[in-house]
């Protein structure tokens, strides 16, 4: 049993796990899963600016940072007690494309050569994680929300405009990672 | 823009409380147990990994496709059974589940947050989970995700929508 729980889990595990959050949420507290609204709640908490958008009552929504506290709290037990040291299995595709770049390190989720502090003070680590971050929070708040509130909640809800969304983070993501990425990837 | 539709983008984006309730802090430990276990899948199930993500957007790997189509499925059951079943609160409120509206920025903002997701390898769920399994350097992309939100929030009323 440990041995499994050890393993990684396969995405059907994963997805109904995932799946099961929604209505654990709502029946919990009338709550409708969402995570990008955190980094919303955080400026208006730290740093409102007399903005608009963030003149709101944060505190009503202090559940959401409950929640992300959890995941941190998960990722860390997990990361602690349930993993094993094998390195990350990738395509083998995958792994002849990033070599070229000088990435081989599988030890980690995250390649180091691309994601460490180190890598911050080289050209293609600052364009990842500087500029890649703030696209997340700027997309994900123009689009009103991100994977868990609009390809998960929403599409559970039916609704349509998170469909759109949907196929838009799609469409973004497959155009980056195989049209600008390799190039990102070359600095 | 009218004042009329900032409103709507504005409920639309906003994580509405649907609850009226009000309760003590503590309360808000049990949101923090879902998350626990949302952060274990997270981690346990590669979620969080940069090349599943790579793998996922070059259509080498069918895992989170896998993971996203089961979640969607079991959640809209979800949804629909407490839909028909008129399933109330573990404090006996109905469940109500704000409508998106649609506007433009699902599609201006979606496919920024596709580059961004692309490079990242992470949307912000994963961003967090990232601290927790100590990659500390993951601070400087959600400090990074906070500007980005600032900035839109700063613009908000010139950009379309």
């Amino acid at each position: 049993m440990i041995e499994q729980i050890q393993q990684p889990w396969p995405w059907y595990v994963a997805g109904i796990i995932i799946g099961l959050i929604v209505p654990a949420l709502l029946i919990l507290g009338n709550k409708s899963f969402g995570i990008s609204s955190n980094l919303r709640h955080v400026c208006a908490a730290c740093f409102p600016a007399n903005i608009k958008f963030f003149k709101y009552d944060w505190k009503k929504e202090i559940w959401n940072f409950f929640f992300v506290g959890g995941i941190f709290l998960g990722a860390f037990l997990a990361n602690h007690y349930l993993m094993t040291n094998a390195p990350i299995e990738v395509n083998p595709a995958l792994q002849t494309e990033l070599a070229q770049y000088g990435i081989t390190n599988y030890n980690y989720m995250l390649p180091s050569e691309l994601f460490s502090f180190e890598a911050l003070f080289t050209l293609r680590g600052f364009i990842m994680m500087v500029l890649g971050g703030f696209l997340v929070g700027f997309g994900t708040r123009y689009a009103g929300g991100c994977t868990s509130g609009h390809s998960i909640m929403g599409l559970s809800n039916l609704q349509w405009p998170s469909l759109v969304a949907t196929i838009c983070f799609m469409a973004g993501g497959f155009f980056m990672a195989n049209i600008i990425l390799p190039w990102i990837l070359s600095l | 823009m009218n004042n009329e539709k900032v409103q709507n983008i504005d409920s639309n984006t906003a994580c509405v409380n649907a609850s009226e309730q009000t309760h003590p802090g503590w309360y808000n430990l049990k949101y923090t147990l879902v998350g626990i276990l949302f952060g274990i899948v997270f981690v346990k199930a590669e979620i969080i990994s940069w090349f599943r993500i790579q793998e996922m957007f070059r259509l080498q790997s069918f895992h989170m496709y896998g993971v996203i189509g089961t979640a969607v499925v079991v959640g809209a059951i979800s949804v629909f059974l407490i839909k028909k079943f008129n399933v109330k609160t573990i404090h006996g409120e109905v469940i109500k589940i704000a409508d998106k509206e649609f506007n433009k920025g699902q599609i201006y903002g979606g496919l920024l947050f596709g580059f961004g997701w692309a490079i990242t390898g992470a949307c912000p769920g994963p961003l967090f989970a990232h601290i927790g399994a100590g990659f500390y350097a993951v601070l400087v992309v959600i400090l990074s995700a906070i500007a980005g939100t600032w900035t839109y929030g700063y613009f908000q009323e010139k950009l379309p929508h």
